[in-house]
């Protein structure tokens, strides 16, 4: 079975996303990796639910699809409020809960 | 036969066994009075009445029923004897006559009242109805015994009530007399601001001394000797704005209090000489049979004198009961005359064998009690001559003839005394509501000499129930009190032919003086309240109905009660019925006798009446009378208002002016108790209290201000300072330093959470992995 090759696809895929999201500043493109980062679970879900021959692992897929939309979605909300009180979507200027 | 007797049994014995329900009326009454009184239309008296008045009818009923059941146990025996004669059928009559019961043994009911210990033998809660003649009491107490197990006894008290003769006879005398009062007071309190407290009171003493005429135990006994004992504190002092009623009060409680000691302690002595019993049956019967030796019974009985001293005002102790006279009139009658001071009597009554036996009564020739109750009747019987408020009059009177019932039981002659107590208690309520009725025609006072004089115009119903009162009390056939007094005087076994329990001269020659002394001075108070002429300044009156009708109950009793013990060779002269012959000795006496008339040591005898020495009494006090009679009429015909002779006798004779001074001095015993003895004992005990306060308890004091001042210093300096401060400080600095520490983690930066997280994340999933 082909299954390895969409674990790696997965495995690079995620982690390209945590890199951009502990490495960019620009706030948008941490969003953008998160996106990287549910998309391989996605790939993960399928290749396993097509690996079992079972619908449930692309109807999760398909869950997460929506649940990463409503996260994007507040995702930019909070960055373009950001952005509005300090002119900059600058994570590392974000950091008034400095202890 | 025995069926029907047995039936008739079952029906009288709900009287016996609901003879607590005689009690608890005017307890009941008590607490009504007291919470709902003062709303009701009659300040409170009408439920007093109507609780005693129940009372009342239950106790007639129960004296008539005990009558019944006597006069039953006599016909019965009689008819068992008859039938001996004839054959087999007949024995077995004589034997249930015989075993089935002592004519007279008390009906004991008892609850248990508390206990501790195991309740393996312990009769349990709830009443249990004792036959005649059974063993009565503390059940467990008795099996513990037997079987020698003394460590199950468990220790309970019960409280109960013991229905007899003697028991049942007060029962009577105090419901009617108290019935009779509480009528009275009606029109005589009236209008007091504590009208209805009054009444409360009355209720209450009522309870309390039929709870302790009832009582089966020792404890009992004190506890309703206690209970009286505070209502006639409170009654006393009724009028307590007036300094010397509470001063009255006070003394009559303190005085109480000395003699109350020797209760407890005889009492003590009595519970555990008789194995720890409190029953009044279990002490009287080892008393009777000897496991009590005499020497502890006669310190036990000689304990006991002190509280009958006190309780009932015999010599020394006797002092509070004239000052008693400060409460309202109708208390005088029904506390301080016929009830209460006769509980020490009535004590004495039942606890008979202790008292018999500890002062080796029989054979004896004089012995303490004999000898208080003759001192008390001639020492009072002096007094009484001497006084002007004739209450004071009566009360030496009472003092004196309490002395005389004391007398009889001392000498043996337990129906005489009882018999006293119970006809005494009826002339002397008489008295006391008449002098109560003259007062209240006199503007309230009670001062013969400046207020009284020829009355008997004005109060005809109380001039004759006052002279009936004086002429029973003086002991004039045929009234009650010469009956009475006649078999105390026989009961000394002085006189030719009485053969009483022994031969008590000294009593005797000291009950002959006062029955001539007890005329005297009562012929010399009616002369000064009802003859001569009016020395008062408003024109008096005769009192109101509800004052005159229980004066003239009172008199139609003392003319009557007499009857009820008339010796067998009077009724035989007369051919009466025989059964009139002694009637109040058979209802009475058997109770508190019966027990120990087989034992021949302690053998109890009765005197046998003499007419010659019932002349020679009654002589000895009309001629005393006669005397006193004649030096007032004699007085009156020289100066109508004069109330005694400037210069007479006492005056111009030395030793009687010395006696005059001493009698109107109490014999100095006020000054005895309270110059010597409490101002003896108050200057060196406030010297020794003021050295003790200066020194022991000022220094003890200091030292410990001064101690803890330094105490202060060290804790300060030390504890408080170092080690509380310092782990305050401690504590606020680690959580500081420990806070810069964490401080440097919270860097805002939304990344290096980030980090973290998938680091832990990480971590996590290699546990996972290798771990499991």
């Amino acid at each position: 079975m082909f299954l390895n090759q969409f674990l790696f696809l997965a495995a690079i895929l995620f982690c390209i996303g945590v890199y951009g999201v502990l490495t960019r500043k620009n706030g948008v493109l941490v969003l953008m990796s998160i996106e990287l980062i549910l998309n391989a679970v996605n790939i993960n879900l399928v290749a396993f639910g097509a690996f079992h021959q079972h619908l449930s692992g692309q109807v999760f897929a398909l869950f997460v699809i929506a649940v990463a939309a409503a996260e994007v979605g507040v995702g930019l909300a909070i960055v373009l409020l950001i952005y509005r009180n300090r002119r900059s979507i600058n994570v590392a200027e974000a950091n008034i809960l400095k202890g | 036969m025995f069926l029907l007797a047995a039936e008739e049994a079952a029906a009288n014995s709900w009287l016996y066994d609901n003879a607590w329900l005689i009690p608890a009326l005017p307890a009941l009454s008590f607490l009504l009075i007291i919470f709902f009184g003062k709303r009701l239309p009659n300040k409170g008296a009408e439920i007093g009445i109507a609780a005693v008045s129940a009372a009342f009818i239950l106790a007639v009923l129960t004296t008539f029923t005990w009558m019944g059941d006597i006069r039953a146990s006599f016909d019965k025996k009689e008819e068992a004897q008859v039938l001996t004669v004839d054959g087999e059928e007949a024995i077995a009559v004589v034997l249930t006559a015989e075993e089935g019961e002592v004519r007279g043994a008390p009906i004991i009911n008892e609850v248990e009242w508390f206990g501790i210990g195991t309740d393996a033998n312990r009769t349990t809660l709830g009443t249990e109805a004792n036959g005649h003649g059974q063993p009565a009491g503390g059940e467990g107490e008795t099996h513990a015994d037997e079987e020698g197990h003394a460590e199950e006894k468990a220790f309970s008290i019960s409280i109960g009530t013991w229905v007899d003769g003697q028991s049942v006879m007060m029962l009577f005398v105090v419901t009617f007399i108290s019935l009779l009062v509480h009528i009275y007071s009606t029109e005589y309190v009236k209008g007091d601001r504590r009208y209805t407290h009054y009444f409360a009171f009355l209720s209450l003493f009522t309870a309390s001394m039929l709870f302790m005429v009832l009582s089966s135990s020792t404890l009992q006994l004190i506890v309703g000797w206690e209970l009286v004992g505070v209502c006639s504190f409170g009654l006393i002092g009724h009028w307590w704005e007036e300094k010397d009623n509470s001063d009255a009060a006070l003394k009559a409680f303190l005085t109480n209090r000395v003699g109350d000691i020797g209760l407890l302690i005889g009492m003590t002595i009595l519970y555990f000489a008789a194995g720890q019993s409190f029953s009044i049956k279990t002490i009287n019967e080892m008393a009777v049979a000897g496991d009590i030796s005499k020497g502890t019974l006669q310190i036990a009985a000689l304990c006991l004198m002190a509280a009958v001293m006190s309780k009932s005002g015999q010599f020394i102790l006797h002092t509070w009961l004239p000052d008693a006279m400060a409460g309202p009139t109708p208390v005088s009658a029904l506390i301080h005359a016929a009830t209460m001071v006769v509980a020490g009597v009535y004590m004495i009554g039942r606890l008979y064998p202790v008292f018999f036996v500890g002062f080796g009564i029989a054979g004896g020739t004089i012995n303490v009690m004999a000898f208080i109750g003759g001192l008390t009747c001639v020492g009072g019987g002096l007094l009484a001559f001497v006084q002007r408020d004739l209450k004071k009059v009566l009360a030496y009177s009472t003092v004196s003839q309490l002395g005389y019932m004391v007398l009889a039981l001392g000498m043996g002659a337990y129906t005489a005394g009882l018999f006293h107590l119970f006809t005494h208690a009826f002339f002397k309520a008489c008295l006391f509501l008449g002098a109560g009725s003259v007062s209240h025609a006199c503007h309230h006072s009670f001062d013969m000499k400046a207020d009284m004089g020829g009355l008997r115009k004005y109060m005809p119903t109380t001039f004759a129930t006052f002279m009936i009162g004086t002429a029973a009390l003086a002991g004039l056939p045929p009234l009650a009190g010469f009956w009475s007094k006649d078999e105390i005087l026989v009961g000394a076994g002085v006189w030719p032919g009485t053969e009483g329990n022994g031969t008590y001269t000294i009593p005797f020659i000291f009950g002959m003086l006062t029955a001539a002394m007890t005329a005297a001075y009562m012929t010399r108070a009616v002369w000064l309240t009802f003859f001569g002429d009016y020395r008062g300044h408003e024109e008096p009156h005769e009192s109101p109905p509800r004052i005159t009708v229980p004066l003239v109950i009172l008199a139609f009793m003392a003319v009557v009660v007499g009857f009820f013990n008339m010796p067998k060779q009077f009724v035989e002269a007369l051919r009466l019925p025989s059964r009139f012959a002694l009637a109040f000795e058979h209802w009475v006496e058997p109770a508190g006798v019966a027990t120990f008339v087989s034992k021949e040591a302690n053998k109890f005898t009765h005197a046998k009446p003499s007419l010659s020495l019932a002349v020679v009494a009654t002589g000895l006090a009309l001629g005393a009378g006669f005397l006193v009679w004649n030096y007032y009429k004699r007085l009156y015909a020289m100066d109508p208002k004069a109330t005694e002779y400037t210069n007479g006798l006492a005056s111009r004779i030395p030793l009687l002016a010395t006696g005059h001074k001493v009698l109107e001095n109490k014999y100095y015993l006020d000054h005895l108790y309270t110059g010597v003895i409490a101002g003896g004992t108050k200057g060196p005990l406030a010297r020794a209290a003021n050295w003790t306060n200066q020194n022991i308890l000022d220094g003890v004091v200091n030292l410990v201000g001064v101690t803890s001042v330094s105490i202060g210093r060290f804790v300060y300096r030390y504890i408080d300072q170092g080690v509380v401060d310092g782990a305050v400080n401690a504590s606020g600095s680690a959580a500081s330093s420990f806070g810069q520490l964490l401080r440097g983690m919270q860097s805002g930066q939304v990344r290096q959470y980030a980090t973290l997280l998938f680091g832990a994340a990480t971590v996590m999933v290699a546990v996972f992995i290798f771990a499991v």
